[in-house]
């Protein structure tokens, strides 16, 4: 009878194979089409916050650098939220002990 | 998208993985569009591993083959054989006993060439692979048939070549076949649907072919059968490929809800060939 309702409602199997294997795949392919691994794609980010915050303070824990897909285009989203109090033009003095490495 | 409306048009059948159908679909294509009346010769392009010429059941008329062409040892007429159920398809088979390095790119079209003034439609079937045999194939399209099945592996492996096409200097259009569609389990969401799939690879689907016996059977009789359920999904594809703007046919998911609820209480619903009914 349930099987009755989710067809009417037009309801679909969200555990069947065929959604894991789209999910599986779109994630895959964001690394395929970009040739990155995922390992390489995190040490990338790592890299892009610890040189941002060598002149601006940036909110750590609210970045977020993505590939995405966009038709068949790759694109770099990063989301980088700049501390409020910044002072601007300021690099910080212990540039050297920059805190991005314990971020990933 | 723009197609090169000239007098003839090049088009090669593709896929990455092996296995997926690329010979059944170029056979199959070649016949719907002679049936319609279009000029079509279709080039097989497996040196080495030839079968276009056993699905369209012209095995035993082999005389000459592209080899022979490409090494100057007969016409190019002389090669072609002419299907006697479609009077308008002619087939080029590949060689047998040869591989790929037999051919290159370059000589591919030229071959092309030497044909477009006497075909409408030249169909190259590609073989299996990233390698010379895919490259020979490709060379000299205008545009691109990706046939692609409703599984990880084969989707992946289009999404590769559809990048490799991309890299190409002619960059000819790209569009999607899905072949082998099981109704019944994309029902169930067992199986990648064919939006799924047009979803993921964010190319324009040409057309929707679902599994049916009758593929096999006009294999095994080496002749085309146009007026199985498969049969009619080969026929819609070759009326696209003439620009013919023939309807997609609907899945559940994008059906409305009354639809769904006549469906549900009548049992049946659009008829209409669709690959998504059961």
């Amino acid at each position: 009878m349930s099987s009755f309702w989710e067809r009417l409602l037009g309801r679909r199997n969200q555990s069947g194979s065929g959604t894991v294997a789209k999910q599986r795949l779109q994630l895959l392919l964001v690394t395929d089409r970009s040739q990155l691994s995922p390992e390489t794609i995190q040490r990338m980010k790592d890299e892009i916050i610890a040189v941002i915050s060598k002149y601006v303070p940036i909110a750590h824990d609210k970045v977020e650098i993505n590939l995405e897909q966009r038709q068949r285009d790759n694109w770099l989203v990063a989301d980088i939220p700049l501390l409020r109090n910044a002072q601007h033009g300021a690099p910080p003095e212990s540039s050297a002990e920059s805190p991005t490495a314990e971020d990933a | 998208m723009a197609i090169r409306q000239s007098a003839s048009r090049v088009i090669t059948i593709t896929s990455g993985k092996g296995g997926v159908g690329k010979t059944t679909v170029t056979a199959n294509l070649s016949a719907a569009l002679a049936r319609m009346g279009r000029r079509v010769v279709c080039i097989d392009a497996d040196i080495g591993l030839r079968n276009l010429d056993l699905i369209l059941g012209v095995e035993n008329r082999i005389v000459n083959d592209l080899v022979d062409v490409v090494e100057g040892r007969c016409d190019l007429a002389h090669a072609l054989i002419r299907h006697k159920a479609y009077p308008e398809l002619f087939i080029l088979p590949a060689a047998q006993n040869r591989d790929k390095t037999a051919v290159s790119p370059s000589q591919m079209i030229r071959i092309t060439d030497a044909l477009r003034p006497q075909f409408e439609f030249i169909l190259i079937d590609s073989p299996a692979g990233i390698e010379r045999g895919f490259k020979n194939a490709v060379a000299p399209a205008d545009e691109v048939l990706i046939v692609t099945n409703p599984e990880v592996s084969a989707v992946r492996d289009a999404d590769r070549i559809i990048g490799m096409i991309e890299l190409l200097e002619k960059r000819p259009p790209s569009r999607l076949i899905i072949n082998r569609v099981k109704a019944e389990m994309v029902k169930r969401r067992e199986m990648l649907s064919a939006e799924d799939v047009t979803d993921i690879l964010s190319i324009e689907l040409i057309g929707v072919v679902p599994e049916d016996e009758a593929v096999l059977i006009a294999g095994n009789r080496g002749m085309p059968e146009p007026n199985s359920r498969a049969g009619q999904a080969f026929t819609e594809i070759a009326r696209r490929l003439l620009g013919e703007n023939v309807p997609h046919s609907h899945t559940d998911a994008s059906q409305g809800f009354f639809k769904r609820l006549t469906r549900l209480f009548t049992g049946s619903g659009t008829r209409q060939g669709s690959v998504f009914d059961e």
